[in-house]
């Protein structure tokens, strides 16, 4: 489980997390929605440890990851996957060395048994026959799909999606939910996925937190946010310009 | 204006303090993990072998240009068969190892700010980080092993193109004797005059491999944050170089 409380974080005279406080349930699927520029990647990236608070705890499976040495931090992110935005790959490497790396450098497993590893989660990704692609020769969907495969080689308990379907088209966007679905169904992971696909991010996720103003204004069941009668997070879902959150 | 020089000094002082901070944690983890040797050897064909072409070049006409002006001024004093020794000590003691850092700058130096900035704002460090690994092991490590390896063997490779092109122009043009072209010059060189030019490049080394990594770590966002990094790269290491090179000699004369 992780949990955040009270946590604050400034940039310059912007306060981004102001006094947030978020328990992520383990075993499931939590989305965090709201708002661009909110600061919802800055909170994803402080549950992992790429971010430290100004102020405020952080803890996952009760153990604090604020203010701790490097070396007790890696210990700790050994339970993470991450999927980054833009899927992060190493563009020096090809998508079978990409997947393999964190294989080769966190087991001891042979040369064989890293090839097969790696070829039955890019299979499970639906991707084959491009291990020998480079990163440039990926479409955006095909990408993310690499980045979910070297996400879940480890069988890590926690992963983190950070805004995995942004900028891609409505139907990889289905797939690669589908695909999140289906691999935590496989796997059991804790997930935590920012997103802004609404309403499609309710049929994957069991809990929904809506981040606005930096704190946590309502943490549901993906089925009350959507009849949710808050009118921030009413207003955020139907997408109408008139209500609380004036963004122009 | 108080208030902006305050700020300027404590960011100018913060900015100190990271400096310091990354060169000891990158030698702290050159020598607790180094890093793979295929890494190392990688580096080193990139800094070293690479920069090969450029520094020949530049070695070849920098002799040339000292055996035309050494033979100018050795005239005047009738001593032109003193032309190897000043030929040689001028490169040896202190324009090898300063021009093949300022060469390698350019070409290695600000690619290795570029890569590592574009791999930080791509998220790359970060994805590394995310999978509890150091990403010290893996970029900066054996960047910094492989300049301290490659400097020196670059600048004594410049020193003996140097010369031969010192002898080109001097012998071969000038008409000065060859016998004394090398006899005086080997006369004249003692180890320590060798042994300075290899502490000052592989001093250099550091440098290069510091800056240039420690700005690429840290650049900004987007291109234009790279694309600054990689010029605060080359500038910063080429007057570090500069200024670093005067206290040595200082120290080593």
């Amino acid at each position: 489980m992780i949990s955040l409380s009270n946590v604050y974080k400034c940039f310059g005279t912007q306060t981004v997390l102001n006094g947030l406080d978020l328990e992520i349930p383990a075993g499931q699927i939590t989305a965090i929605i709201g708002p661009s520029g909110e600061g919802k990647s800055v909170l994803i990236k402080h549950m992992i440890g790429l971010m430290q608070p100004d102020s405020g705890q952080i803890e996952v499976d009760g153990e604090s990851i604020v203010g701790i040495r490097r070396s007790k931090l890696n210990q700790i992110r050994e339970k993470f996957g991450m999927l980054f935005q833009n899927a992060a790959l190493f563009d020096s490497m090809n998508v079978f060395e990409n997947v393999a790396f964190p294989l080769q450098e966190k087991t001891k497993l042979s040369k064989d048994e890293i090839s097969v590893r790696v070829l039955s989660a890019l299979e499970d990704v639906g991707l084959k026959n491009v291990g020998h692609k480079f990163t440039d020769e990926l479409s955006g969907g095909m990408k993310k799909r690499v980045g979910l495969a070297r996400a879940v080689v480890l069988n890590p308990k926690i992963i983190l999606f950070d805004e995995p379907t942004t900028g891609l088209d409505p139907i990889i966007k289905r797939a690669i939910h589908q695909l999140i679905k289906e691999t935590h169904a496989k796997f059991g992971f804790t997930a935590v996925i920012v997103s802004h696909e609404i309403p499609e991010i309710f049929d994957i996720a069991q809990n929904v937190a809506m981040l606005y103003q930096g704190k946590i204004l309502q943490f549901a069941s993906a089925d009350e946010i959507r009849s949710s009668t808050h009118p921030v997070v009413k207003q955020f879902i139907s997408g109408s310009l008139d209500g609380p959150i004036q963004m122009i | 204006m108080v208030q902006a020089l305050g700020h300027t000094t404590i960011s100018f002082v913060r900015e100190l303090g990271r400096l310091g901070w990354f060169l000891a944690y990158s030698f702290y983890m050159t020598f607790r993990r180094p890093g793979s040797p295929v890494y190392i050897l990688k580096q080193i064909k990139f800094i070293g072998a690479k920069s090969l072409f450029v520094i020949f070049l530049t070695a070849a006409f920098t002799g040339m240009v000292l055996g035309l002006q050494g033979y100018y001024t050795l005239t005047k004093f009738g001593s032109e068969g003193m032309l190897g020794t000043a030929v040689a000590l001028s490169l040896i003691r202190e324009l090898g190892p300063v021009l093949t850092a300022l060469m390698v700058t350019g070409r290695a130096g600000s690619a290795i700010t570029a890569e590592i900035g574009i791999m930080r704002i791509s998220e790359q460090i970060d994805a590394m980080e995310t999978m509890a690994l150091d990403p010290f092991k893996y970029l900066i490590t054996p960047k910094l092993i492989a300049a301290m390896i490659a400097l020196p063997l670059l600048c004594a490779i410049f020193d003996v193109v140097g010369i031969y092109g010192g002898w080109l122009v001097g012998v071969k043009l000038l008409g000065v004797n060859p016998g004394a072209y090398f006899y005086e010059m080997e006369k004249a060189v003692v180890w320590r005059d060798v042994s300075s030019g290899i502490a000052k490049s592989f001093s250099f080394g550091i440098i290069i491999a510091w800056i240039g990594c420690y700005k690429g770590y840290f650049a900004g966002h987007g291109a234009e944050g790279v694309s600054k990094a990689t010029t605060e790269s080359v500038v910063l290491t080429s007057v570090l170089v500069l200024v670093w090179d005067y206290f040595l000699t200082s120290v080593l004369l």
